[in-house]
C-alpha cells in the first residue's frame, strides 16, 4: 500500500492527547517528564476528569507542567505539593487532585509533607518521578542517587558513610495504613509505559472513589543529569535502578479508610 | 493472509532527536535525520523505511514529546 493510502483519518490509532496543549516542552530531549505528562493527559480524558481534575506542580524540573497540561493547576512551594493537595481535595471534594513531584522536591525537603499526607489517607494521587538526582539544579545529589552513582556534588561516587544510603520512599509510604495503592514503575519501553499507564489509571480510581492516597513513583531517567545519551540512560536505568528499586506494586489494597 | 501495513508521522518541528523511537522501533522503520535539522536545530526522526511499518505504535507510546502519530490498514 502507498503511504497516503495509509495516512488517513480513518486509519489512524494513535494520536497526541488532545489535553496537552500545542506548546513545545522545555525538557531536554528523551527527558522521561513528558512520557509521563501524556499518560497523565491520557488518563484523565479516559476517564473523563477534564473537568474536575486539580494537579499541584511541585519545584524541579516539572515546575511548568501547568503550561503543559490543559487542565487546574496550583503551583506548591518546594516540596509542600502534599499540603496544598490536603486542600484542595478537602475543601473541593468532588474535584480529583493529584501531585507531580520529583525526587527532590518529594523525598528530600517535602519528607514531611508527604509522609503525613499519606499519613492520614489523603484521597489524593501523588506521582512521583524518581531520576535520582536534581536535575533542574544541575545534578546534584538528591537522597535516592544510588551508592557510587556520581553526581555533581558527589563526583567519586555516593558513599554510604559519608551522604547515606538512597531512601526508598515508596516502601516507607507503603508500610503507612493511610495508602491503598503503591506502585513503581517505568517508561522506558512501550510495554513499560503501558504498564504506567495503567498504573494511573487506578491511582486516579482510586482517588475519585476516595478511597486513600495513590502512590505511582516511575523510576525515570535524567540523561543531562547522568551525561549520558537518552537510549544509554534507559539502558542504566534498567540495568542500576531497578535492582536498587523494585517494579511492581508495593500495596495494593480495596480502601485505606476500611482498616 | 491478513497484512498489515502502518505508518507513522512525526511532528517534525516538536520532535528532539532523543532517538528513543529509533530504540523502540521492532521492525528498523525509523532513523533520525543524518544531516538535516528542524527549526530547533535538531535531528528529527523520520520514516527511512516505509514499507517495514507495521502500525504498532511502539515509536508513539515512548515520544516524549509526543509528536508521533500512529495509522495502521488492516487487509484481509
Amino acid at each position: 500500500m502507498e503511504l497516503q493510502d495509509i495516512i488517513k483519518p480513518e486509519n489512524k490509532i494513535y494520536e497526541r492527547p488532545h489535553l496537552l496543549l500545542d506548546v513545545n516542552t522545555h525538557y531536554c530531549p528523551g527527558c522521561s517528564h513528558g512520557v509521563v505528562h501524556k499518560l497523565i493527559a491520557e488518563v484523565i480524558a479516559e476517564l473523563g476528569l477534564e473537568d474536575c481534575a486539580v494537579g499541584v506542580a511541585p519545584v524541579g524540573c516539572a515546575v511548568f507542567a501547568y503550561n503543559y497540561i490543559d487542565i487546574d493547576w496550583i503551583e506548591a512551594a518546594h516540596g509542600r505539593a502534599p499540603a496544598i493537595a490536603t486542600a484542595a481535595s478537602r475543601l473541593w471534594p468532588e474535584n480529583v487532585v493529584f501531585t507531580y513531584q520529583g525526587d527532590g522536591d518529594l523525598a528530600a525537603i517535602g519528607t514531611a509533607e508527604t509522609i503525613h499526607a499519606a499519613n492520614r489517607g489523603e484521597d489524593i494521587v501523588i506521582v512521583f518521578i524518581n531520576n535520582a538526582i536534581y536535575g533542574m539544579t544541575g545534578g546534584q545529589m538528591a537522597p535516592t542517587t544510588l551508592l557510587g552513582q556520581k553526581t555533581a556534588t558527589t563526583p567519586y561516587g555516593r558513599r554510604a558513610d559519608l551522604n547515606g544510603y538512597p531512601l526508598k520512599i515508596s516502601d516507607i509510604l507503603a508500610g503507612l495504613d493511610g495508602t491503598c495503592y503503591v506502585t513503581r514503575q517505568t517508561v522506558h519501553t512501550p510495554a513499560a509505559v503501558r504498564k504506567t499507564k495503567a498504573a494511573l489509571k487506578k491511582a486516579f480510581l482510586n482517588a475519585k472513589a476516595k478511597h486513600g492516597t495513590s502512590v505511582v513513583e516511575v523510576v525515570s531517567t535524567c540523561n543531562s543529569g547522568w551525561k549520558m545519551s537518552p537510549a544509554d540512560s534507559n539502558k542504566w536505568m534498567q540495568e542500576h535502578m531497578t535492582a536498587k528499586y523494585p517494579l511492581g506494586d508495593l500495596k495494593d489494597i480495596e480502601n485505606a479508610h476500611i482498616q | 493472509m491478513v497484512k498489515i501495513s502502518g505508518a507513522v508521522t512525526v511532528d517534525r518541528d516538536r520532535c528532539k532527536g532523543c532517538e528513543l523511537c529509533v530504540v523502540a522501533c521492532p521492525t528498523d522503520t525509523l532513523l533520525l535525520q543524518p544531516k538535516e535539522v528542524n527549526d530547533r536545530g535538531y535531528h528529527y526522526a523520520f520514516m527511512a523505511h516505509p514499507e517495514k511499518c507495521i502500525g504498532c505504535g511502539s515509536c508513539a507510546l515512548v515520544c516524549p514529546d509526543a509528536c508521533i502519530e500512529v495509522y495502521r490498514v488492516v487487509e484481509k
